[in-house]
């Protein structure tokens, strides 16, 4: 097990650096919906709470394997549908979409 | 773990980054969060090789899924778009949550003497996770307002949050050094919500959502933790990555606020003796307060507008009405921008998305760096439903304990008009000494009640 251990601390050292990379260069609006997403990814937790509760036999694991499966699955579901349900508004600005505006006579794009 | 399950891991592991990279910019973000949840729904269905299921085991899990795919996805669908931060913090509590009780049955399984590699990373999870979901839980009753905002502080906190987390460290080396038997946890697992509880209580309500944030770090590092314990590396590479870029997510958000991040932690245990020196009196000051027609008049034969959104026009479901006003104002040649305070709302980016939900044109929306230098030739500046934000006290007043946060210009404007409730402070809970200048000019009352009435005076001006 030794062997592992090494591989999976490598592999951790390693996240550490891409966690950092990724998020370097964010746009201030951006911050509340990449806060949200990751915490969808963290619900990857699912994944060991579903490998608890498989193998469950006495009472108290069953209890801990069900509160373990029931709280990860929230996180996973309800982080990745508000997250989506933040970026949805974001699609409406960038496609051409002025039907609104068009009807505001001066096209004030020009103003500077 | 089969070969198959590792590469399938690998995927999600790869899907998890090129999403997060995706997340980074406003047009590919939707389609980073879709990626990020394919990979997540392949890290399950790898899984499922390395189980072997009980008879109980798989009714549990099936259970457990059965119920909490309902509350995550309609908690999430139906919370209004002002209670997202909250949510947010709901979310992370149950997953660190989730982390902790993980750890907790693996640890009970190993018996005595659990082996160092179990034993150390099962402690840190379980402490980890558990104040990461008490403090979640903390910070979500702060800004549902089941707790006052404002900081909880008594005497000596400060000793007893240190006692309390070096009772922790003593307990864990215990655990993991000398004690033969794993039912420490339970000590370990009660100290840990209960520290959650004292790190959130003393911070401010306006500083949730670093909290938030910090406390999203903890739990990757908690479920990274679990993966340890786990063997499992699905989980150490997910967890890490939201480790690592939630802490760095977290300090982007306080620079955003122009604090350290110690500050935002720590800062309310000073606040008592700064609070009277920063704060203005307002005693035998007069405002100036106007009906809509008047500001009505103002706005309409005015060249330009600034309109500075905060959470007060959010709580009052205002974005469509300010926008309507916004039209109004153009029809008329008015020129209309919007200047967004990096932390405006109760989270950075949380305006634009509500204003974005209003159809706000993108265009319009000014960040400070861009703004501010154009109040000066700005006629009005309309502040709807923000205070903290316009605080000139962040300039000028060093005892303020917001003093040094970088504000928007508004006090440059001709003139000012402020759309409040009432006197009350903003969320930060000091005086603003705007609302006394002469250039001001208050409209009181629910922000959306008062731009229906200044839409109806512009289109009669």
């Amino acid at each position: 097990m030794s062997g592992n251990l090494l591989n999976e601390f490598t592999i951790f050292v390693l996240a550490i650096f891409i966690g950092f990379e990724v998020i370097s260069k964010v746009p201030t609006i951006l911050h509340t919906p990449l806060m949200s997403g990751t915490n969808a990814i963290h619900g990857i937790i699912l994944v060991g709470a579903i490998l608890i509760a498989a193998t469950a036999r006495d009472p108290l694991q069953i209890v801990l394997g069900l509160v373990a499966v029931i709280l990860a699955t929230i996180n996973v579901v309800g982080g990745f549908v508000v997250t989506d349900r933040m970026l949805e508004m974001f699609k409406g600005r960038q496609p051409a979409k002025p039907a609104k505006p068009a009807e505001t006579t001066p096209p004030e794009k020009t103003a500077g | 773990m089969t070969v198959w399950v590792a590469l399938a891991y690998l995927l999600a592991a790869v899907l998890f980054i090129v999403g997060l990279i995706e997340l980074s910019s406003p047009k590919t973000a939707r389609r980073g969060n879709q990626i990020a949840a394919v990979g997540m729904v392949i890290a399950l269905l790898a899984t499922i090789p390395l189980l072997h299921f009980t008879s109980a085991g798989i009714v549990i899990t099936i259970i457990g899924i059965l119920i909490g795919v309902p509350i995550g996805a309609i908690g999430a669908r139906q919370v209004k778009m002002t209670a997202i931060p909250q949510m947010v913090a709901l979310f992370n509590g149950v997953g660190g949550g989730a982390a902790a009780v993980v750890a907790v049955s693996e640890l009970l399984l190993q018996g005595s003497h659990p082996p160092f590699a179990v034993a150390f990373p099962s402690v840190f999870s379980i402490v980890i996770g558990s104040v990461s979901f008490a403090g979640s839980l903390v910070a979500f009753a702060k800004l549902q307002a089941l707790l006052t905002g404002t900081p909880i502080t008594y005497p000596g906190q400060q000793i007893v949050n240190g006692v309390l987390a070096l009772a922790i460290v003593g307990l864990a080396v215990y655990l993991i050094a000398i004690a033969s038997t794993p039912v420490i946890f339970v000590p370990l697992l009660v100290l840990g919500l209960v520290l959650g509880v004292a790190f959130v209580l003393p911070i401010g309500g306006a500083d949730m959502p670093v909290v938030i944030s910090l406390l999203n770090a903890f739990t990757g590092l908690a479920v990274a933790a679990s993966g340890f314990v786990l063997g499992n590396f699905a989980l150490i590479v997910a967890g890490t990555l939201v480790g690592a870029s939630g802490t760095l997510l977290t300090k982007l958000m306080s620079d955003a606020m122009g604090r350290s991040l110690g500050n935002v932690l720590f800062g309310a245990f000073g606040s008592v003796t700064a609070g009277p020196a920063g704060a203005v009196s307002a005693e035998g000051k007069s405002v100036r307060s106007g009906t809509p027609e008047d500001i009505a008049t103002l706005l309409a034969y005015s060249r330009k507008v600034i309109i500075v959104p905060g959470y007060g026009l959010a709580v009052a479901q205002g974005q469509h009405a300010v926008r309507e006003l916004a039209d109004e104002l153009e029809k008329r040649g008015v020129e209309v921008e919007y200047a967004i305070h990096p932390v405006a709302g109760r989270m950075p980016g949380h305006m634009n998305v509500l204003l974005a939900e209003a159809n706000v044109p993108y265009e319009q929306l000014k960040e400070m760096d861009e703004i501010n230098d154009e109040f000066k030739s700005a006629d009005v500046a309309l502040v709807v439903g923000a205070n903290d934000v316009v605080n000139p006290a962040a300039h000028n007043s060093p005892g303020s304990p917001i003093y040094g946060m970088p504000i928007l210009n508004a006090d440059q404007a001709k003139n000012i008009v402020f759309m409040k409730r009432s006197m009350r402070p903003g969320f930060a809970g000091i005086d603003n000494e705007l609302l006394y200048d002469p250039k001001t000019v208050m409209l009181f009352g629910d922000a959306k009640d008062s731009l229906m009435k200044l839409v109806a005076a512009v289109k009669a001006a």
